[in-house]
């Protein structure tokens, strides 16, 4: 199975990719996955020219089409004023609106004080709930006092379990071929307004 | 194959010197860029449609017919004719008028327009776009096709005995291309009536003009009017060319860095690596040019945007001697090495005046042998 980890850590190393990097392989310890991660940091400009160019550069692309057709995906985001980064958010406005429908994800964040933990279910889980992404119930959020200390390893078993076990159950919400432009028939457009 | 420019129309200040053309000079440049066209031996002119600034061809009739009046062989023609905000009987009567001017010189292309303020300007509603085309063209073609008709549909008052005057020249009516940039239902439009399907193929990847030609191709079998690698296909293109690449790309970057449409966003490496805009010598333009074939087929009609960002006009003339001494010579030639006979040409009043001849002496043929049978019954 396709594990596709999208981290929008900006530090070179960040702690939003440290905590990506354990969720996945926390996963990898409970199911057969191949990792793939999407660093959101290297696509920066890609993503932004997507807003004015109308399409995707070729690594842009690439990882879009990773997530696309990936069966369960890890997305993790340092929390910026109040919410996710707008880089995140960025790479998700240009993703195709339909390419998480079904499928598992597992939301996590990273912030300087545990007092943003709420960020997961105030801001994360709404917009994977518009995308119509099953998000797994346990969202895990590390505070800079989180890394070393007791809980947050058992936070991450616990997330990378449920996200493992959906992964298998819905096994098959992969890869769609993209879909073929539909076919409205001439007469039934006529038809259309003949009968309005 | 034929080939041409079209242009949108803008009043752009020139970024290189800050300099913004008046309309009046604006609409004479088009005008001259027109002439240059035919004085370098491209086949067509198209000028867009446009109501709102900065913006000038409100009236492409008008300007065609001051364009036929002093040009002989230009095929003169629109991209794209407003089928949605326009009223079809006026569509009907102005573009037949120009026929006659122009002595049949005159072809059109349909296209929604993307403005939503514009609709409601002429008592329309942008949501409706699609059911506008459909319904106006629908019409449009009765017009041009009976002599007098009877019409009722949603968008517009009804009509009772009704004659579009002038009629068509020849009672051949100018032949239709249908433009759009992604949607299927305006290429199943063209496909249903065999008209011709107009990509314009830039500011997008290759492979999303290849999606929509295909699906008109394929439609156009569906619909009976031959095979998928006879339907008639047009793209578009833009180029900017100096002898040697590197001054094409110095010269053009600050038209393309403060162009409306791409201007501040992508970079000008990107948007050439990416989509058909070609900016370089002569010879990219023609390798990048012949590589359109490799995802749209054999095709009729190749069109470049020469004329906007805020070029001079000096500069587009120069660009249009190049395009018509330098490049489409050999993509005439190159285009013609591999193409299958049975791959039409794009029809022109003469071609269609021909057919519309046959036409009628095999219906007289079958009506004689249907005659004879009775006789001999």
């Amino acid at each position: 199975m396709k594990l596709v980890v999208v981290s929008a850590g900006l530090s070179v190393p960040s702690s939003t990719r440290l905590l990506a990097d354990r969720l996945a392989a926390a996963v990898g310890r409970q199911a057969p996955v191949e990792v793939e991660v999407v660093e959101l940091r290297d696509l920066a400009v890609e993503i932004a020219h997507n807003f004015t160019n109308g399409f995707p550069g070729r690594r842009l692309a690439a990882a879009l089409e990773a997530v696309t057709g990936a069966d369960g995906v890890i997305a993790v985001t340092p929390v910026f004023t109040a919410s996710y980064s707008g880089l995140f958010k960025s790479f998700f406005d240009v993703l195709d609106k339909d390419a998480l429908a079904g499928k598992p994800v597992l939301i996590a964040a990273t912030g300087g004080t545990a007092r943003h933990s709420l960020v997961l279910e105030h801001a994360l889980r709404p917009m994977f709930a518009y995308l119509r992404a099953v998000v797994v119930p346990t969202g895990v959020y590390a505070a800079s006092e989180d890394w070393g200390a007791e809980g947050l390893e058992g936070r991450v078993e616990q997330a990378a379990g449920e996200l493992a076990g959906l992964m298998q159950g819905l096994s098959g919400t992969g890869r769609r071929e993209p879909e073929a432009l539909p076919v409205v028939p001439f007469a039934e457009q006529l038809a259309r307004l003949a009968a309005s | 194959m034929q080939f041409g420019i079209f242009t949108v129309g803008d009043v752009t200040p020139d970024p290189t010197t800050g300099r913004t053309p008046s309309e009046r000079e604006r609409i004479k440049a088009m005008v001259a860029i027109a002439l240059k066209a035919e004085e370098v031996g491209l086949d067509v002119f198209a000028t867009g449609e446009h109501h709102n600034p900065p913006f000038v061809p409100s009236s492409p009739t008008t300007m065609l017919g001051y364009v036929a009046a002093r040009t002989e062989k230009l095929i003169l023609s629109t991209s794209t004719t407003l089928i949605t905000t326009n009223d079809p009987v006026k569509i009907a009567e102005d573009f037949a008028m120009l026929q006659h001017l122009a002595d049949g010189r005159v072809d059109l292309m349909m296209g929604r327009g993307n403005t939503g303020p514009v609709y409601p300007w002429f008592g329309q509603d942008i949501r409706e776009g699609i059911n506008l085309a459909i319904e106006n063209y629908a019409l449009l073609r009765r017009l041009w096709r009976e002599d007098v008709v009877d019409w009722e549909g949603k968008f517009r008052t009804p009509l009772q005995g009704f004659t579009s005057t002038p009629r068509p020249m020849d009672d051949v009516p100018p032949f239709v291309w249908h433009g759009s940039i992604r949607s299927p239902e305006i290429a199943e439009q063209a496909a249903y009536y065999g008209d011709g399907f107009f990509h314009n193929n830039i500011f997008w990847p290759a492979d999303h003009t290849k999606r929509m030609v295909e699906f008109y191709r394929k439609r156009f079998a569906h619909y009976g009017h031959g095979t998928p690698e006879q339907a008639i296909v047009g793209l578009g293109g833009q180029v900017f060319m100096r002898k040697n690449s590197q001054d094409a790309v110095r010269e053009f970057r600050p038209y393309f860095d403060n162009a409306p449409v791409y201007g501040h966003g992508p970079s000008l490496e990107d948007f050439t690596e990416q989509t058909p805009l070609t900016v370089g010598s002569p010879q990219q333009v023609i390798e990048k040019t012949l590589g359109f074939r490799e995802y749209a087929g054999d095709y009729q009609r190749q069109l470049f945007l020469m004329d906007h960002a805020g070029l001079p006009l000096k500069t587009v003339l120069e660009q249009l001697d190049m395009l018509g001494e330098e490049v489409v010579p050999v993509l005439r030639k190159e285009f013609a090495k591999g193409r299958p006979a049975d791959v039409p040409e794009a029809p022109t009043h003469a071609s269609l005046l021909v057919a519309a001849a046959e036409e009628k002496a095999a219906e007289k043929a079958s009506e004689k042998a249907s005659d004879k049978k009775e006789v001999g019954a």
